[in-house]
């Protein structure tokens, strides 16, 4: 195995895919001459050319919808959002555009197209580009939302949602990017729709996505220290969810916390909450329990970001509260 | 009215021109000219009983209709080949039919049943036919215009020589993202072909008040695109003239944006008793109807008598008639269609 970044795992699987399949193209803000903001798409203007790998105008809904559009003509499309803050601007053509055609066509337009782009907090960068986007994308009918929190799981992930006939919002992270792991050298697929036990333990399930993953494992290890085993689990697509996975795991802890990046009303945790306790109830040990950011626009100071974001010190008391340990 | 359009400039690659007359070149096919007319007064008679079953309750939802713009609808399609493309916005079930959807499908549609050109799916804002490339119907204002650009991409990328054409309202000019779009297609000479339907209202503001340019077809001087304007309440004139611009887009790939002076004799929506328009504007307008104004042609160049005019609006009356009467028998959607075309395989 190869030991690849986020960005090298994400970028290699976008080149996989576009030589498999020629009617592929990435378009976004520098994709091409610059090679991406991030450097996700680092050398693909050199191997696939100018045609197929385009630098767009600072247009967010109009490329957005341009790749709809593309992709209703026959082309599979891979947008690049430079941060889904600014994907936010596409939110017309990808809710009431790419999620709705199959629909309202009765299944003879469908829209096989990537958005991708960071999302969530990176670092110091205040509250216009700190936001979550899966909270609201999940709730529309049409779209897949897929998260990944590592680079073998960005690679596997990314080439289905390449091959997926659906619109599918791809989640990556600014402080993932660099973030190194073994990527297989084989070709590797991860079906969209399943889950990943990242951490086996009988006394909690955690239940993260993306980088609060990583949250999760660190919290794992501290509490592992005082003879707690945590299991972590990753549901990687929000849409559709892995929710036997979820349950299985509370089948096995009886007891759950949910630590995801976003607000809590109305949110992807909200959700799983909900079919926790309704498909489990006779299971819990105690309460469903979850740790979000707090309800405030993300303030710049380094201190007052921490404060805001679920970190380690504000998830631990919230696990030990749910195994009656305070 | 006379046609003060920015025609294809040969000489410079299609910039804008000087005026051209159209009209002094107007199509003389006798049969040609008959057969559009008689579609033309299919289309009025179509929407007319449309207007009737939605007044009468026989289908609810919104419903926008055309009487008024049958010249532009007509005289576009036949300027067009099989396998351009076409996207509109929500007031579209003529052009729909245009570009082949039959009618009883279109009429299905609105009443929501399984046989309707999307299943009972879409309705009056929500036309739909891969088949004949009819990319929609969309109730976004001014969402359709960047999906335009896509397709135009996708010609492009496939190296076909399609064109698609997208119609856009005169409001919708007015939203970012056709500034967009029209950015995207010139910049990257994206074979799209726009068309701002200019019935002068955006539901019931006068464009007038929202607007800061005299003419819409300004628009396309921020972005250095062709344009023109035409009177679209002649069918030869704007027949004539798209097939020009249609033919010029085809071989040079350059967009274009044409502003067709239109008028719609109903209101926004049904329910709309257009209360900002006085009856001597309204009047003047239909004065210059694309009906009448055929009509006249064919009967001052004797191609036609009022009899055989009457004949061939009887004749569409007739068919629009048998379009609703199927619509009627269709069967309503089986419930679990709910759950399907949600996601692709």
């Amino acid at each position: 195995m190869a030991i690849l970044t986020y960005r090298e795992a994400l970028g290699r699987a976008m080149t996989e895919e576009m030589a498999r399949d020629p009617k592929i193209f990435l378009m976004g803000e520098e994709v091409a001459q610059y090679n991406g903001a991030y450097k996700v798409s680092k050398g693909m203007l050199d191997r696939f050319g100018p045609e197929r790998v385009i630098d767009s105008p600072i247009s967010e809904g109009g490329f957005a919808g341009l790749g709809v559009g593309a992709a209703m003509a026959g082309l599979r499309p891979i947008i690049e959002m430079m941060t889904w803050n600014f994907g936010i601007q596409a939110y017309d053509q990808i809710i009431n555009h790419a999620a709705k055609m199959l629909y309202m066509s009765a299944g003879q337009f469908n829209v096989p197209i990537v958005f991708r782009g960071p999302n969530g907090a990176a670092h110091m960068l205040a509250a216009q580009h700190s936001q979550t986007v899966e909270g609201m994308l999940t709730q529309v009918p049409g779209l897949k939302v897929v998260t990944s929190c590592n680079p073998a799981d960005g690679y596997g992930l990314l080439k289905s949602s390449i091959r997926d006939n659906n619109p599918v919002i791809f989640l990556e992270s600014e402080m993932m990017y660099a973030m190194k792991g073994e990527v297989p050298d084989e070709e590797h697929l991860i079906p969209l729709g399943v889950g990943s036990i990242k951490r086996e333990g009988q006394h909690v399930t955690l239940i993260a996505w993306a980088k609060m993953v990583s949250r999760a494992m660190d919290c794992a290890e501290q509490l592992a220290e005082q003879g707690i085993e945590c299991e972590v689990i990753d549901p990687r697509c929000l849409r559709p969810l892995d929710e036997e996975m979820i349950f299985n795991s509370v089948r096995k802890t009886h007891r759950i916390v949910i630590i995801e990046e976003a607000y809590q009303a109305a949110s992807v945790g909200s959700y799983i909450a909900e079919q926790v306790q309704r498909f489990c109830f006779d299971e819990l040990d105690a309460p469903v329990m979850r740790v979000a950011n707090e309800f405030v626009p993300m303030p710049y100071a380094e201190n007052l970001e921490h404060r805001v974001l679920p970190e380690v010190d504000r998830i631990i008391p919230v696990i030990k509260q749910v195994l009656y340990m305070d | 009215m006379s046609s003060k359009g920015h025609a294809p400039d040969k000489s410079s690659g299609g910039k804008q021109s000087s005026k051209q007359d159209a009209g002094n070149a107007a199509y003389q096919d006798k049969s040609w000219l008959l057969s559009v007319y008689q579609e033309m007064c299919y289309f009025r008679r179509f929407e007319e009983r449309v207007l009737q079953a939605y007044t009468t309750q026989k289908f609810a939802g919104f419903c926008h209709v055309h009487i008024g713009q049958e010249g532009l609808c007509l005289g576009v399609q036949k300027a067009l080949r099989p396998t351009d493309y076409m996207i509109s916005g929500y007031r579209s079930h003529t052009q729909a039919i245009a570009k082949g959807i039959p009618g009883q499908q279109v009429f299905a549609e609105l009443f929501g049943k399984a046989t309707g050109c999307s299943k009972g799916n879409g309705g009056s804002m929500h036309m739909f036919s891969k088949e004949h490339r009819f990319l929609g119907g969309h109730g976004i204002v001014g969402g359709q215009v960047p999906l335009a650009a896509g397709v135009g991409f996708a010609i492009n990328y496939e190296k076909k020589d399609d064109i698609i054409v997208c119609y856009i309202g005169d409001a919708a000019t007015n939203q970012g993202q056709f500034h967009e779009a029209l950015n995207m297609a010139a910049t990257w000479n994206l074979p799209c072909l726009f068309i701002i339907e200019n019935n002068r209202y955006g539901m019931g503001t006068d464009i007038k008040r929202t607007t800061s340019i005299d003419h819409l077809w300004k628009r396309a001087l921020a972005f250095d695109m062709d344009h023109g304007q035409v009177d679209a309440m002649n069918i030869q004139k704007t027949h004539e003239f798209v097939s020009n611009v249609v033919a010029n887009i085809r071989k040079t790939k350059r967009p274009y944006l044409l502003d067709a002076i239109c008028y719609r004799y109903k209101g926004h929506s049904v329910s709309d008793p257009g209360l900002y328009r006085t009856k001597e504007e309204m009047a003047e307008w239909m004065a210059k109807d694309p009906i009448i104004q055929l009509g006249d042609f064919l009967k001052k160049n004797k191609m036609a008598t009022e009899e055989e005019l009457k004949a061939l609006d009887k004749k569409g009356k007739e068919r629009a008639r048998a379009d609703e009467d199927w619509a009627d028998e269709q069967p309503i959607p089986p419930e679990d269609q709910v759950w399907q075309n949600v996601y692709a395989d």
